[in-house]
Formats: C-alpha cells, structure tokens, sequence
C-alpha cells in the first residue's frame, strides 16, 4: 500500500493521451504564427487515461484522512464530512452553472444562498451575512477592512492600530497588517483570558477594534468576554469575532449577544465542507446592522417573490470574482438543514463533551495548559516528567505509529511545548479511549525507552522527513537531475 | 442526537461522571448565564431523503449547462471535464484530509501539489509556482501588492483596462489600506499600448491581459521590454486553456503570472470554488505568498515532499508575513493536476484548437449576419465581442427561450462598445449548436 509512486514525468511517454477529444467539425481558420508557443508544451507529461488514474490512487494511498481515523487537529475542526453533501454539490442545477447567467434563470441557487446567509445570521445573532469570502482568513481581511471603511466614513480617521491578544491566529495579526494597521499584542491573563490590564493599557483613541477569538486557542471561553467589549466599544473600537471556534458554542450562546460586531465562519471547519488538502473553504462574514453597508458584495436578497443580487452603498468591494464558493454553500445548507436547531446544539454540546474526557483523562500525564473547563479543544503540554529528551514532535511523531494522525502541535505559541487537541463530536467513545491509550502509551515509552519516540514514525508510507534541506536549496518543480543529485547525496 | 454522534447515552454518563458534572449544560458555566442556550429559530431538521429531494427541487429550478447550450464565457468557462477527474477527487483519501502539516502520513497531498505546481510551471514557463490562491482574481491582487514590497519605494499600480472587471475590482478591495495608486483603466477604451505610456519610475507594477477579457490576444514582448526599462514588474493574466497554443507568459518575459485554473478540470459551480494560479521568477521567489511543497528525503533516503520556505508565512512570521493566505485551494489544484495530465502535451493543445476553430467558425457565421458586427477578426482565442442591433439582455432573454445560454453583456463595463455581447465558443459548443445559435440570432 505504501509503495514508492514515482513523480508522474516519469511515468510519460512520447505519443499517448489520457483523454478522448472530438475533431471539430468546422472548416479550419489559421493560427496566428507570430503569437504561437515556442516549445510544444514540453513541460507537459504524455499519459494514458489507465495510467493516470492508477498513479493518483496509489499516492492517495499515501494520506491520512478523516475517512481512515481520528483527526483531532487543535483549530481546524476535522470532523466527518457526510458523505449526502458531495452528492449535493454534484447535482447539476449546482454545479453546471455559470456565475453570470441571468438571475431568472439561477432562481434556486440564489434562494440557497439567501437562505444560508439567513440561517447564518440566526444561528449566530448577527444582521446580515455575505458569503463571498473564500477562507476563514479572506473573512477576517473583509472584517479589517470594513472596520477601516466605518471609522474612515465617519471621520474618525486616526485609528491605526488593531488589537490581536498573543494567543491569536498568525492570520489576525497578517490580516491587520495586510489591511495596513499597526498591529498591538494584548497579554493573557493567568486564567487564559485577555488580560484585562494589559488591554485597559493599550486601547484607546487609536484603536481601531479588537480582534479575538472565543472560544480562543488555548480551548477556552474568555470569562471576561463581555468586558472586553465594553472596553473596546467604550474606546471607540469594534469587536471582530474569528469564528475559528464557532464548532463550540453552535446554540449555547450567540457571538452577536457578547458584543461581536463582526464575525467570518469556517463554513470548512463547523459545517463539514471537507478541507480537500488544504481547501477549498469558505469564511462567510456575518455583522450588525451599523456595519452592514460596508460588507463585500454580492449579497442576495429577496424581492417581490424574486431572489436578487446586490453590492452594499459603501462596500468594501468585492473580495473575489463571481459570487463566492457556492459548491462550499450548497455542502453547509445541506449539513445544517439535517441537523436544526436541536442538533447543532448536540454537535457543540459533544465536542465539548468530548474535549473534557481527554482533558480529565490526560492532564495528570501531560500538564494541562490551564485548568479549567475546556470548550471543544484543550491545550496540553508535551512535558513528560522523567523524559527531558522527549519534546512534543517527538509525541506527535509516535503517534502516527498508533494509527492517530497527530494533534496541533507547536500551538498556540503563548504555551511551551503545546499540544492542541480538538476531538470533535464525531469521534465515538471507543476511538477517544484507545487515543487516550497511546497517550500513556507513549507517555510510559518516552521515560523507557525515547528512541523509540526520536525514530518515529516508523509505519508511515515515509520516515522522518528532512525538511531543513528542503528550504535549504529549495526544489520546487519537477526536475530530474536535481531530484537525483539530492538522493544520490 | 444526530447520526453523526457516535457516543450512546450510557457513554455519555460515564463519560460525565469522568470529568467530574452532572450535565452536559454544566460545561459551559464560562458562558454568560444570561445569554446561554438562546433559541435558534431555524427551519425543523430533515432526513436525508427529504434533504435529497429539497436539493434536487432547488437545484432543478436553476438553467444548466448540460441541459442547455452555453455560449457564456468572461471568466469562467465550460470545458469538457473526463470522468477520471472527479473520480479521483471524490477519494477521500484526499478531499477528507487537510493542509499536510504532517508530512510522514501525508505524501499524497504533498506529492500531488508537487505536481501541480511542476505542470503550472510547464504550461507557463514560469520558474516557480505556489501551491494556489483562492482564484485567478486574488491571485492577481497578491501578485500587484508582492510587486510593490519587491520594487520597494514604488507605490503606483497601472493596469490595463481589458483586464477583467471584476479582477480589478478585486486589486482596487486588497490594496484600499496601503497607500498605492492604481491607474490606466480610467478609459474603458484605451489599449493596452494607452496604459503601459503610463508605466513610469514610480510605478511597481504593469498588469496585463492576454487573452485580454474581450478575448483578444497581445504580442507582449514589446510590452515587457517598455515596462522593464521603466524598472517596474511585468504582471501577465493568462487563460490555462490557451496556453495550449499561444505566447506563454516565460516566453514574454513576465515577472509574475497568474490565472483562473478553472478551465482545468473544475465545474462552473455558480463561480467557486475556483483555483487561482501564481506563478513568478526564481527571483521573485521568496517573496511569493502562500503554501509551497519541496522535495526532500526521509531518516532512509527516501525521496519525499515537504511544505517549505514556511518562513514567509503568517503562522511563523504573524503580522511581518508576506500576505495572511493560509489556506490553498488545495482539492481545486488535485483537479487541475489530474486533468491537465489526462490532456498532457497533445489533449491541451487539441483542446486549444477546438476552441480557437469552432470560436472563429462562430464570428465569421454572426458576423455575416444581418445588424450584428464582430469587433476582432483576426487574434482572438475563444471569446469575441459581438456588436448588437439591439440591447443585449433582450437577445439573451430570447436565446434562453431556445436553449441556449447567451453571451456577457458588456454595456456596463464597457459602455463606449454600445450594446456589446462577449461570446465565448469552447469544444463543448459542436457545430450544430454554433449553428443554432447563429439561427436564432438571424431569426
């Protein structure tokens, strides 16, 4: 099952084709010579259809995926993405449209959209919702820029700085910075709230809002959630919601009500689009009335029994060509239809559920970040007493052995030798006992014998990967001879 | 509970004894009492086979390609996708996995990104591509604000205005908070040559299109040298599919060079997801944002792939990074990987000429007919702008009634062409719908 699949260059020969093509029909026209490529495509492999398919199954082979096992990625929500959605996204009324057909004739798709977006308001005590972004961190971009748009309109036009507390996502302090902010660090307190000091200290008639978090990374609900909106607000700031963490609270509280004035959704994360290997998302965008003339456009609407498109007065502008991932809308509708109201609130209630029996069950062997009550995700430490050389890769390493594919490791950056751990709702009782089995496993090998923890993994399809070198002298496309010099080293 | 809960009501209780509460409700103590639990007024929860039907019901009121012939183009195309592409996307070894932080256990994606990026480069000739934008549109705007921080000082954007629309709509969205100018579009009727005059030694960037969004297509040789003599980058938005035939980006002497990958195997799906195409120079390279897979070895010495220079992202480099891109459109590139090597060298460019031919049988059939003008005759790939005798919706509004999916209507962009009509003419359009369509335009 592992075998080695060599790149598919190698796998060409002069004169096959992997695709059945008609001729055309049409008396021929003349290529314009001057404008012609100089090279026959020669970077191009020449492969039969057989060919093809078997080499991208046999690589495929080569990945864990939430299909084969247990995913708990700290942030990322990896939980089983129903199989109905796929099939949804396929049907050819969703699939098989063009984007600038007339509105007439994409009556269905637009009514989609315009229900998601309110389904999404709802569920999240919002106004109004535009599903135009395309990631979670497209989502936070529309959210920066739109706080500048408000502040700008209003004249308030000496808001430079956003605040991001330490145990924030890379993509807030990218974001602001991308949207052209000086970017100020607010401190956790001892809890793994905002420290409400350290941002007392720093808000002010700069700021331009407040980005966080909650549930945050460390896998908690910020006590002070409340306060920390009134100290913003009071200063003049808004609050943005990362909606990262929404998957904790789905009917347990609405960000819209703990003074969020603006929040994207994963729609990848909460909603089971499937993350596909990186993407594709969606970072839908959800606000207050005040800020809704400033969203991204298109947004649907319903008018006189028609459902229509329209730009905001003073939007932002569009974040992207066309309307968004519709395949990503029409995959979250799907999942949140068949669960109502009732069952997004089982799904938060056993994400958490599950989160806490890991925390109980694991934080006397690797110390729990802090010792609360976890939402949907806990933080640990990769410290094994007796066991200095072990270090949290080396943990993560091992348990791949185990058939786990590891946690986030590494994050968030505010703990040392962090481990992030999110099993979600979908994981059963029995997988979570044997997860927690390998913990101790490894935990009770890592003061016997830690070689065997530095040599891991030893049962993937590849050991150890040296990814110094890598970056080193960077091969960043096929190229025979520099692929052989590097094996023949 | 919903069938996706595996945990039975007894294994909840011991699992609650565990952690020590009586409730589930009790782990959410942190929650503002007052605002816990609120109710969600959303509509009452279907089985799958009621769900089924419902999409099936909204997805039958929406007009599709298959069901009828499509001639509408301007940005998204409807290319003919083999079997074999959503077969192998539909493993979920690979839609169900995510970014390959954990590279050991994660080689498929790795190696299939390796790939991509391999064959982006090939069709471009470009030195070095990453591993996908969002789309071809934000690809765009990455590649303009990548410009301005590698020619430092300079903080003037000129772009042509046959760039699609809506990608400049989207560069005028990223760049609003960091100071720049962006010029040469004001005239919806300049050319080209119009706009690279206003390339000057502030200016960072020249963005242009070939083939352009009316579908035309430019030498820019000429164009790179102007804009290299001014010390500013020359950034190239291309079509995948004509590349099968026509002056690849390498070849001009771009700098930067992006596209819409969604002519590469990936349905039209009422506009995403799409994958957008980044390419640059090798020196350009580590200034390029987004995901990048490398090669390496394994403890054994076994060939493997790695994410790489992960240095020039935001999780490492937080608000000093290069773009705060995080995600890729990691499934979208497995399908442009997998269909461009069905094609390979022969399948693209034969793609390519079905385009080109049946695009030109079209023009020269509507061109003969009576009120109706094509505006280029000579160096267009699959897309031309028809001129109307009458106002465009109406025609298009006329064509659906016959089956037939009319072209872009160009009278907002493009007011000064008057009541303008892009069609768009790929292998999927045989003869006999060319035909019809030129029928009912004459009738």
């Amino acid at each position: 099952m592992h075998t080695y699949e060599p790149p598919i260059f190698e796998l060409s020969s002069p004169g096959k084709i992997g695709a059945a093509l008609p001729d055309a029909g049409v008396p021929e026209t003349e290529l314009p010579a001057h404008l012609l490529r100089n090279d026959d495509l020669a970077g191009l492999p020449e492969i039969s259809e057989t060919e093809v398919v078997r080499h991208f199954t046999r690589i495929s082979q080569r990945n864990f995926c939430i299909d084969t096992g247990m995913y708990p990625l700290g942030s990322c929500t990896m939980k089983y993405n129903p199989k109905i959605h796929e099939d949804a996204a396929r049907l050819p009324g969703f699939a098989f449209i063009h984007p600038l057909q007339a509105e007439e004739t994409v009556q269905g798709a637009l009514q989609l959209t315009y229900e998601l977006q309110n389904i999404l308001a709802e569920i999240s005590g919002f106004d109004q919702v535009c599903l135009q972004p395309a990631a979670g961190a497209q989502g936070e971009f529309a959210g920066i820029l739109v706080f500048r748009a408000y502040h700008l309109d209003r004249g308030d036009d000496q808001r430079d700085e956003v605040l991001c507390p330490n145990s924030a996502h890379g993509t807030n302090p990218a974001t602001a910075a991308m949207v052209g902010f000086k970017v100020v660090e607010i401190a956790t307190d001892s809890r793994g709230n905002v420290d409400l000091a350290d941002l007392r200290a720093k808000v002010g008639p700069r700021t331009a809002g407040l980005m966080l978090t909650n549930p945050n990374t460390l896998g908690l609900f910020d006590e002070n959630v409340h306060e920390v909106a009134k100290i913003v607000h009071e200063a003049g700031g808004l609050m943005y919601g990362d909606g990262a963490n929404f998957n904790a609270i789905l009917g347990i509280v609405k960000p819209g009500d703990v003074g969020f004035d603006f929040m994207h959704y994963n729609l990848h994360k909460t909603f089971t689009t499937p993350h596909g290997g990186g993407g594709p998302g969606c970072g839908a965008v959800g606000c207050k009335e005040f800020l809704a003339d400033y969203l991204p456009g298109p947004i649907v609407a319903l008018k006189e029994g028609q459902y229509t498109r329209h730009t905001p007065a003073k939007s932002i502008g569009r974040l992207k060509a066309f309307k968004g991932n519709f395949g990503m809308f029409v995959r979250a509708y799907t999942y949140i239809r068949m669960l109502g109201a009732a069952g997004l609130r089982s799904v938060s209630e056993h994400a958490v559920l599950n989160a806490n029996y890991l925390r109980v069950n694991l934080d006397n062997i690797y110390p729990v970040a802090y010792d609360r009550t976890c939402m949907h995700e806990v933080v640990l430490q990769g410290k094994i007493k007796g066991a200095p050389s072990v270090h949290t890769l080396d943990i993560a390493k091992r348990l791949i052995d185990f058939g786990f594919h590891p946690p986030t490791v590494y994050f968030p950056i505010s703990v040392a030798e962090s481990i992030m751990i999110e099993p979600t709702e979908t994981e059963s009782k029995r997988n979570m006992d044997a997860f927690i089995a390998a913990m101790k496993q490894i935990a009770h090998e890592a003061v016997e014998n830690p070689e065997l923890l530095h040599a891991a993994p030893t049962t993937a399809p590849v050991r150890r990967l040296d990814e110094a070198t890598a970056a080193r002298r960077p091969i960043l496309k096929y190229d025979q001879a520099a692929i052989e010099a590097l094996l023949s080293k | 509970m919903s069938h996706y809960i595996s945990i039975t009501e007894s294994e909840r209780a011991e699992m609650l004894k565990a952690i020590g509460v009586a409730d589930v409700a009790e782990l959410f103590h942190d929650v503002p009492a007052d605002l816990r639990f609120p109710t969600l007024d959303l509509p009452a929860a279907l089985a799958e086979g009621e769900m089924a039907r419902e999409l099936r019901r909204l997805s039958s009121k929406n007009s599709d390609v298959l069901n009828y012939s499509c001639f509408l183009g301007a940005g998204a195309y409807n290319h003919f996708i083999p079997a074999a592409v959503d077969s192998l996307l539909r493993r979920s070894e690979f839609y169900t996995a995510y970014t390959p932080y954990q590279p050991e256990i994660s080689q498929g994606t790795l190696q299939a990104i390796f790939e991509y990026q391999s064959l982006m480069c090939g069709l471009l000739q470009m030195d070095a591509a990453n591993a996908s934008h969002y789309d071809g549109a934000t690809a765009m705007a990455e590649g303009a604000i990548m410009a301005i921080s590698a020619t430092r000082n300079r903080r003037k954007i000129v772009v042509a205005p046959s760039v699609h629309p809506q990608y400049r709509g989207v560069l005028r969205s990223y760049t609003q908070g960091l100071g720049v100018t962006i010029t040469g579009d004001e005239n919806p009727a300049a050319s080209v040559a119009d706009a690279a005059a206003l390339v000057d030694n502030e200016t960072a960037v020249f963005i242009v299109q070939s083939p352009d969004f009316l579908g035309v297509l430019h030498d820019l040789k000429p164009v790179a040298e102007q804009i290299h003599a001014a010390g500013a980058l020359l950034l190239m938005v291309t079509n995948p599919i004509a590349l099968g035939l026509f002056q690849t980006p390498g070849m001009v002497g771009a700098d930067i060079a992006v596209m819409e990958g969604q002519p590469l195997g990936i349905p039209l799906s009422f506009g995403g997801p799409y994958v957008g195409v980044f390419s640059c120079t090798e020196k350009l390279l580590r200034r390029m944002a987004g995901r990048l897979v490398g090669v390496t070895t394994d403890l054994n010495g076994q060939l493997g792939y790695v994410l790489t220079l992960q240095t020039r992202e935001q999780h490492i480099r937080r608000e000093k990074a290069t773009s705060n891109i995080c995600t890729n459109q990691g499934l979208m590139a497995l399908a442009a990987t997998i269909y461009t090597s069905l094609m390979g060298k022969t399948g693209l460019r034969k793609v390519a000429e079905l385009c080109y031919q049946r695009a030109h049988y079209a023009a020269k059939a509507i061109g003969n007919l009576a009120g109706y003008e094509v505006l280029e005759q000579g160096s267009f790939f699959h897309e031309f702008v028809v001129r109307c005798p009458r106002p465009v919706a109406e025609i298009t509004q006329a064509l659906h009634a016959q089956g037939i999916i009319g072209g872009y209507d160009l009278s907002k962009d493009y007011p000064h062409l008057g009541n303008a009509m892009l069609i768009c003419v790929t292998e999927q359009n045989t003869k006999n719908d060319i035909d019809q369509l030129v029928a009912v335009l004459g009738g």
